[in-house]
């Protein structure tokens, strides 16, 4: 493991428990067309958990599959905001924009690395999440338009708020914080971050899941 | 509200009509039909059309049945017979076997 691979995989983890997380909506979203959406949307991150593994893949000589699904739930490295499971709309929106803002952050400064592979994939993946972030700004949008949604968005926010800084490097923070409190009108919790390598209780019921048909065949079965 | 949408399969080619998607309001149709109607690299273009903005055609009245007047409603074939006939070409003629 080398500082690279590290990192691409951070993000792959952070990207593929975001998707599945999101995945949990299809078929019970609050309406049809959301559910179509959301849904696609949460394919997209998975698409993306597996472009980074693939490069990471390539420097480890592994494969993204294996990386994705082969390790115990302790090896991952996903950000405790996307291990959590919130199926409550508010929560959800609250943390898709969150995670979507952080995200824009970090694929900025990467867009900017002497890695050209990096620097390559964090443009294509920034080109596809600013399609995300318009689906999460209508939302927030939508939620801030009453008096209700202002009220459900903000408690998700005082809860999430926390592990929304864990998705960031220490020097990124500040830049989040500024950004999430000019949009959403309002001073966030002054809170110690939930960062990256905590593991929520939640982790484990996912991995299962999530490894679940993979761990039913034998080794080596192609699919 | 109902968005009717078009979509472009190919640059140059026309916008037909796919479907619908319903939602609260321009900016959620947007993402909706993007997500519906694009996600597959199915579309290079998407007009969306508040249903309320189209206007319906749906009565035309032919009570004299001017069939004279329809696309179909002028049938060649008997008369290119008759001048085959005439002309005595009808058994080397394409479709010559046709009945109409």
């Amino acid at each position: 493991m080398s500082e690279r691979t590290d990192l691409l995989i951070a993000i792959a983890d952070d990207e593929l428990f975001l998707g599945w997380r999101n995945s949990e909506w299809t078929g019970i979203a609050p309406f049809l067309e959301e559910d179509v959406a959301f849904s696609s949307i949460a394919q997209n991150e998975i698409g993306h958990a597996r472009a980074l593994y693939e490069l990471a893949a390539a420097e480890l000589g592994t494969t993204a599959d294996e990386l994705a699904f082969d390790r115990t739930p302790d090896e991952y490295r996903c950000a405790p905001l996307v291990q959590l499971r919130r199926l409550e709309w508010a929560r959800t929106i609250a943390r898709h924009w969150l995670y979507e803002t952080a995200d824009e952050i970090r694929l900025a400064a990467l867009k900017a690395s002497d890695d050209p592979d990096i620097a390559g994939i964090a443009a294509k993946m920034d080109r596809e999440e600013a399609y995300h972030r318009m689906h999460a700004e209508m939302w927030v949008d939508r939620l801030l338009s009453t008096e209700e949604g202002r009220a459900r968005l903000d408690e998700a926010l005082d809860e999430l708020w926390p592990y929304a800084l864990g998705v960031l490097d220490d020097e990124l923070r500040p830049e989040l914080r500024r950004r999430a409190e000019e949009r959403l009108g309002r001073e966030l919790p002054d809170a110690e971050p939930v960062s990256r390598g905590a593991h929520e209780a939640e982790l484990a019921g996912l991995w299962e899941e999530m490894t679940m048909v993979r761990r039913s065949a034998p080794a080596g079965t192609q699919w | 509200m109902i968005y009717e949408v078009f979509r472009q399969e190919r640059k140059g080619q026309p916008l037909q009509h796919a479907g619908t998607v319903e939602a609260p309001d321009e900016r959620f149709a947007e993402i909706y039909a993007r997500e519906q109607y694009g996600r597959r690299q199915e579309s290079v273009s998407l007009w969306l059309v508040p249903r309320e903005a189209v206007s319906e055609i749906a009565e035309f009245p032919d009570e004299f049945e001017m069939k004279y007047r329809r696309v179909d409603g002028y049938s060649i074939k008997a008369r290119l017979r008759e001048a085959r006939e005439r002309a005595g070409t009808l058994e080397a003629a394409p479709g010559a076997g046709d009945t109409e």
